[in-house]
């Protein structure tokens, strides 16, 4: 019985959360930003049962693990198990810092196959110990004021263009180009 | 910074996405690679000049079959293997299937033959130049397919590097075939998966660094 209801709990939740993320896609930013807002309780639960020897870290990694969400979301396939893609980013994103950090001894029995990442929530959100936005400084003054003209003075991709004097999709190249940047900084390269 | 402060950052402005991702890759990628692997072929080595003669032959399309397949194959496991969480395991069935037929055909063409002539059938007349012909033309489709996925999200780094160099072999010896003289069965199963087996390896060397996201 009890297996039932998590199953119904997991399909509801699996579709609500693709339909944002669908919407997202399709332009709609408040259901893109639900979206975001719901997984992030997700990976936050997913990634701190499994980082539970360094657990300050955990947020850094529930940002990191965003942002590289944000970034490939392109990938995404409709057809395909929103659960199921969410899962492989966050395991890439677990994997990818305890290698890192040469702390493969933490990864413990509980990096297993099963447990869905939908199945757990946790809204307990530390501080990140490390600040997205001061990275941004050291990004190229190509890639940092449209990111800063767009995502954070609330400027249209038009009016970005208009200010820079760069076509509107040479400012999304750049926005996205940014982006992948920031997480290449997150992750401690250059 | 507040993970709730991030995510009103990456929603901010514009969120739409373009549609057909992978396309937008891998088209141009595979495009512009088999081009110039084409053109280095045509200039450096040259079409064979029986071609015609030689395709009225069924061991030619046995040959044709196996690489077209071959890279047929490969090419299914790309949007699964640039994906986070698809299934491969099919994928991959698929891509060990044409190198396993066409080694069954070739031993049983050995089999069949005198003891005597076997290594000279395997060795043709060009088994020292084929691999590493292949390997060269397999170049520009590798890069071109390193560069689609550094676009995607691989999760399994060295088998997304090995399956894409894969990939650039099978493609290079698509081209390679229209020059190449052999056309025995044990010859293509020995050099010609030799030479694509070449930037395979490189790519499940290198992958897991240059498809780092």
């Amino acid at each position: 019985m009890q297996r039932i209801d998590k199953e119904e709990v997991l399909r509801a939740k699996e579709a609500r959360l693709r339909q944002l993320m669908l919407d997202g896609m399709a332009g709609d930013s408040a259901a893109y930003r639900s979206f975001l807002k719901e997984l992030s309780t997700h990976l936050r639960a997913f990634l701190r049962k499994r980082l539970s020897r360094l657990p300050d870290e955990v947020e850094d990694l529930v940002q990191e693990s965003l942002l590289a969400i944000h970034n490939q979301r392109h990938t995404y396939d409709a057809a395909q198990p929103l659960s199921a893609w969410v899962q492989a980013i966050a395991r890439y994103k677990l994997v990818d810092y305890l290698r890192r950090h040469a702390t493969k001894d933490a990864l413990t029995e509980t990096l297993d196959e099963g447990m869905d990442v939908f199945l757990a929530t946790d809204v307990a959100a530390a501080d990140a110990r490390r600040d997205v936005l001061q990275l941004l400084d050291a990004l190229p003054d190509g890639q940092r004021l449209p990111i800063i003209q767009t995502k954070i003075e609330g400027l249209s991709v038009k009016e970005a263009a208009q200010r820079s004097g760069m076509s509107e999709s040479a400012v999304k190249v750049a926005v996205h180009r940014g982006l992948k940047a920031l997480a290449a900084r997150m992750r401690g390269e250059r | 910074m507040k993970t709730d402060d991030l995510i009103d950052f990456l929603a901010a402005g514009d969120c739409r996405v373009e549609s057909h991702a992978l396309a937008r890759r891998f088209v141009p990628a595979i495009g512009l690679g088999m081009l110039a692997a084409a053109l280095m072929m045509v200039a450096l080595l040259g079409v064979r000049r029986d071609l015609a003669e030689a395709m009225t032959v069924p061991e030619f399309w046995v040959k044709a079959g196996f690489v077209v397949a071959l890279a047929a194959a490969c090419l299914a496991a790309m949007p699964r293997v640039s994906r986070p969480g698809v299934p491969l395991a099919w994928a991959l069935c698929l891509v060990a299937a044409p190198p396993l037929v066409l080694w069954v055909a070739a031993a049983a063409m050995l089999v069949d033959l005198d003891p005597a002539q076997r290594a000279a059938v395997v060795l043709g007349q060009t088994w020292k130049s084929c691999p590493f012909l292949i390997a060269l033309l397999s170049l520009p489709p590798f890069l071109g397919i390193l560069w689609a996925m550094r676009g995607l999200a691989p999760t399994r780094l060295r088998l997304a590097g090995a399956l894409g160099g894969f990939l650039s072999g099978a493609l290079a010896a698509c081209v390679y075939s229209l020059h190449c003289p052999e056309l025995a069965a044990p010859f293509v199963a020995t050099w010609y998966l030799l030479g694509i087996s070449i930037p395979a390896l490189a790519g499940a060397l290198f992958g897991p660094v240059l498809l780092r996201w």
